[in-house]
């Protein structure tokens, strides 16, 4: 049956009683009041597009993980968890904890040192405008499509839980956040950001507390998944990873280490404007380099509130979840397992909160995106291409304008996410295309100063397009091309991402290193504030030690190595 | 949080979110007591602690981080 379809024939979980709407709406009062009241501190152009860069570590650090803490993650990586298991945590803490910390220690200080308000801003002071536009162009396909994968999370959610008309709820929310973004820009995207955090622990942690009183503790849980699903490693992170039969995902612990944690993790953490432009937000160099060590200590909390429910799922659900793609009338897809345990634990004002940290997260995800498109469209194609000379104000105005615009388009694309499988699937799939050669290229533009203008933009070339078609090559003859590319015929979507971005990274850097060995070098004097070895960074030597951003990079990675021994 | 601009800190809102929806999870619980819904382990009352737990953490952020007075 097709997705579409089924969703209209599924009965809904629960009926809400009148606490629970009533939680619901104060939600939706507070944002537009709070983005009312911001409206009048978004003047400028660092106003509105960097919040006036005077955030501090921890309210930038709060809104850099929950920029990437949305319905998407929530609905999406929880199905991934009852899909593969608990391998799926691999992307919460080897796939983002040591990308954190290397954008907060090594990173942080090229992006705020530069001064630039965006990623496609820094390629353009390091390559100039051939790279910078495609990087910009890329970055707004993204934004719009990721935002149309936020909005189908949120159709998930009204379908199954609510069986809420999907047309409806998608449109009130989206008008929300974009007068709440257009308000008071990137103020209101951070504001509501922490407060979605907040509501999404609170709103979701009552799953795995009640769940594990239920099983009788993680052992029990563990008893009851192989009870229910004799022959299968649902429970191990790395054990069954020494060969692709031996794990539901189909691959190797190589395409974890190096695809995931060296490539994909890193370009993400790194390079994606959405995460990035709230690091940038923050009201000194030492706060920028805190805020992502921050958060690198709650994203290693998230598996919590996310993969335990997957797990649970697993556990202590009567009926067994289906791919959305093969679903028949009556049954659940995988990214319906999280709505399913809220039903089974919360009853009213409960799930009233839960149901409202679904649609925060979703609107956060929603508002993280068009406040990064508003601000790459604005000063990355806008103001270089089609308005060089405009005063600050106008620019303003085009950022709202766009945040509305942005919104509408964004809308059209939630239909497109719905042929997926997996909504992870199509996200980790959007990435592979522009974001791992990303990385590639600005990494190699702040540590080699040989790099060049030519190398920087037909590296990245190179990069996008591989991807590109490798995807499609495994879409369409996924027999040959799986095997060649993700190197086992088991490999699955998840798994197939990995080697994607793997091998997008490794043609941007041949291809960077080839071009940039026929072509000419800036002089060093232009490079000063843009590539490691010619500028002079902050010493710390002042900063008593428990101040230091490095010492609790280091804890965090003590911290995720702790983990991945106990659930090795 | 703002030098520039003097804006209420994002904590206080936090506070009153906590808040208002401990307070209505709080009672909530109580007035479903004798009659708890269909839920696995409804016996256990989870929004009757849930809330207060709400209350009391939104109570200290609406007192910490109130209009008018200095964090930073």
């Amino acid at each position: 049956m097709n997705p579409l379809f089924a969703m209209y024939v599924t009965e809904r979980l629960v009926r809400l009683s009148g606490v629970d709407l009533a939680i619901i709406v104060f939600y939706f009062a507070l944002v537009l009041v709070i983005g009312f009241y911001l409206k009048r501190f978004a003047n400028t152009g660092e106003d509105f597009f960097l919040a006036g860069r005077e955030m501090t570590a921890w309210v930038a650090g709060l809104a850099f993980v929950s920029a990437n803490l949305g319905s998407l993650e929530l609905l999406g990586w929880a199905g991934s968890a009852y899909q593969y298991g608990i391998m799926a945590a691999h992307w919460y803490w080897i796939g983002a904890i040591p990308a954190m910390v290397f954008l907060g220690i090594v990173m942080m200080p090229f992006y705020y040192i530069s001064k630039t308000h965006s990623v496609p801003g820094y390629l353009k002071l390091r390559y100039g405008s051939e790279a910078s536009g495609l990087s910009a162009i890329t970055f707004a396909v993204m934004t719009i499509l990721m935002s149309g994968v936020n909005m189908y999370a949120m159709a998930v959610v009204m379908k199954v839980v609510l069986g809420w008309d999907i047309n409806f709820s998608i449109l009130v929310s989206s008008l929300t956040v974009g007068i709440y973004v257009a308000a008071g820009g990137l103020f209101s995207a951070i504001f509501n950001e922490v407060l979605q955090f907040f509501l999404i622990w609170f709103g979701a942690l009552l799953i795995p507390i009640l769940g594990l009183i239920e099983t009788g503790g993680w052992s029990g849980m563990v008893a009851r998944i192989h009870q229910n699903f004799p022959g299968q490693d649902f429970t191990h992170m790395w054990r069954p990873m020494s060969s692709p039969a031996n794990n539901p995902m189909g691959m190797y612990w190589v395409g974890i280490v190096f695809g995931l944690a060296l490539v994909q993790s890193m370009g993400y953490w790194t390079t994606d404007f959405l995460v990035v432009q709230r690091v940038l937000s923050a009201k000194d160099i030492r706060s920028a380099k805190m805020a992502p060590i921050i958060g690198s200590y709650f994203k290693m909390a998230v598996p919590l509130i996310v993969i335990v429910p997957g797990l649970l799922g697993r556990a202590v659900l009567p009926m067994h979840l289906m791919p959305a793609s093969n679903i028949q009338a009556g049954q659940y897809s995988y990214n319906e397992v999280l709505p399913l345990m809220l039903a089974r634990y919360c009853g009213p004002a409960l799930l009233g909160l839960g149901i409202t940290a679904l649609i925060a997260g979703f609107m956060a995800g929603m508002a993280g995106n068009v406040s990064a498109f508003a601000t790459v469209w604005t000063y990355d194609l806008y103001r270089p291409y089609l308005n060089k000379t405009a005063p600050d104000k106008h620019y303003v105005s085009m950022g709202r304008w766009c945040t509305m615009i942005g919104l509408f388009i964004s809308i059209g694309t939630a239909y497109f996410v719905m042929h997926f499988a997996s909504i992870m699937d199509y996200v980790q799939a959007l990435f592979s295309f522009f974001i791992a050669p990303l990385f590639a290229t600005v990494l190699l533009g702040m540590l080699w100063k040989r790099t060049t203008r030519a190398a920087g933009f037909w590296g990245l070339l190179a990069g996008t397009l591989s991807s590109i078609t490798m995807f499609c090559l495994m879409k369409f003859d996924p027999e040959h091309w799986v095997r060649v590319f993700a190197l086992s015929p088991l490999a699955q979507p998840l798994a197939q991402d990995m080697y994607q971005s793997l091998w997008s990274c490794v043609t941007c850097v041949v291809v960077t290193f080839l071009v940039t060995l026929v072509t000419k070098p800036r002089p060093d004097s232009e490079l000063v504030g843009l590539v490691y070895s010619l500028t002079p960074l902050a010493k710390e030597e002042h900063t008593s030690f428990w101040h230091r951003p490095v010492v609790w990079g280091v804890i965090a990675l003590i911290l995720l190595a702790i983990l991945q021994i106990i659930f090795w | 949080m703002s030098e520039k601009h003097h804006i209420i800190p994002v904590w206080f809102f936090v506070g009153v979110l906590l808040l208002v929806y401990g307070v209505m999870i709080f009672v909530s619980g109580l007035t479903e007591w004798s009659h708890p819904p269909d839920t696995v382990l409804a016996e256990l009352h989870a929004p009757v602690w849930w809330g207060m737990l709400l209350i009391v953490l939104g109570s200290v952020y609406c007192w910490m981080f109130r209009p008018g007075r200095t964090t930073n």
